[in-house]
């Protein structure tokens, strides 16, 4: 007798790992645009995430907050960001500090190009992740949606890569699913889709598209309940990971009955 | 004249790193926080040492919420 197929789903079996780090929770949080530190803490709670995002800004000595402290608190690790660098030097050169500041060798590249679709700057992007990766940084690129750009960001030693779903914060979901697609046959590293998420049925896609991991900020923290799309975005993600791994049927243009046709009554005329 | 953090300041050159912290109400043991002068990082182990120059830019980052 063929063993359960239901062994296949424990989640104790299904650890994502990153460069070495063993992460239980397939859901990554930015803490961006939550209504206060508090909401924050909930949301992070209520998604299960082990690993959120930080941005690097000058010190406000006039409202300094405690994030550092509720993160640590919420018992999670820091990835910080290179958001709003617009060139490679830039990005390598804020990288540097997130590493002294956080004491972690783990940055979210961002290189942006343009203000307004706040795309990556693909050569840019290119440049900085293999001065980081040189210096020793575990790299988890920001990219577009391109497997030829994802492959060259793998060869270049990159940790992951974060393929935008659509523009940051747009919450348009994923546009080009075929290409998330393809980028999940090009690179062997894991696929955190980034960006773009709008609701808990595109984190579901992500998943069923073979990403390894999502990761939200504005989806959940400018929602209007926070911390019921955190949990929304769990179960999305849970749902979506066990859907790939459960193959889904093909698409047909046409019906195929789920019931049989032998053993149909003969109800006489009509 | 001394930058800190983008506006003019009053720290003086032959200042510490370490010094311009304690201004900005923020002890050398602070977690979270990372200085760059002129474009490099000076790492935490130099702050108590490391002297301001005559016009040097000084950024003082720390953690803020972030996608």
């Amino acid at each position: 007798m063929a063993p359960s197929e239901a062994t296949d789903i424990k989640p104790a079996v299904d650890e994502l790992k990153i460069a070495g780090r063993t992460l239980r929770s397939r859901l990554l949080l930015g803490t961006g645009g939550f209504p206060s530190l508090a909401v924050m803490s909930e949301a992070i709670a209520a998604s299960g995430s082990e690993l959120v995002t930080v941005a690097l800004r000058r010190v406000d000595p006039a409202a300094r907050g405690s994030l550092i402290d509720v993160l640590e608190r919420a018992g999670v690790e820091l990835l910080p960001n290179t958001a709003g660098c617009y060139t490679a030097r830039d990005a390598v050169l804020t990288a540097k500090l997130a590493r002294e500041a956080f004491s972690t060798d783990w940055i979210k590249l961002e290189v942006i190009g343009d203000e307004d679709t706040l795309m990556p700057d693909a050569p840019e992007l290119l440049l900085a992740a293999e001065q980081l990766v040189d210096e020793g940084f575990t790299v988890l690129p920001y990219t577009t949606d391109d497997p030829v750009l994802a492959r060259r960001l793998a060869d270049i030693g990159c940790a992951a890569v974060m393929p935008l779903g659509s523009p940051i914060g747009s919450g348009m979901g994923i546009r080009n699913p075929y290409n998330i697609a393809l980028i999940r046959e090009a690179v062997d590293l894991p696929i955190v889709l980034d960006a773009g998420i709008g609701t808990a049925s595109d984190a579901a896609l992500a998943m069923e598209l073979g990403c390894d991991a999502v990761m939200a900020a504005s989806a959940i923290s400018r929602a209007q309940a926070p911390v019921r799309m955190a949990r929304a975005m769990r179960a999305a993600v849970e749902a979506g990971r066990l859907a790939r791994g459960a193959g889904r049927i093909p698409r047909r243009t046409y019906a195929t009955a789920s019931s049989p046709d032998e053993g149909l009554a003969d109800l006489g005329p009509a | 004249m001394i930058v800190l953090n983008g506006e003019n300041s009053d720290v003086r050159a032959g200042e510490t790193v370490a010094a311009v912290l304690t201004r900005l109400d923020l002890s050398p043991a602070a977690r979270g926080v990372a200085v760059a002068v002129d474009g490099e990082v000076v790492p935490r182990a130099e702050w108590e040492s490391f002297t301001l120059g005559e016009h040097a830019r000084v950024e003082v980052l720390t953690a803020m919420q972030g996608g």
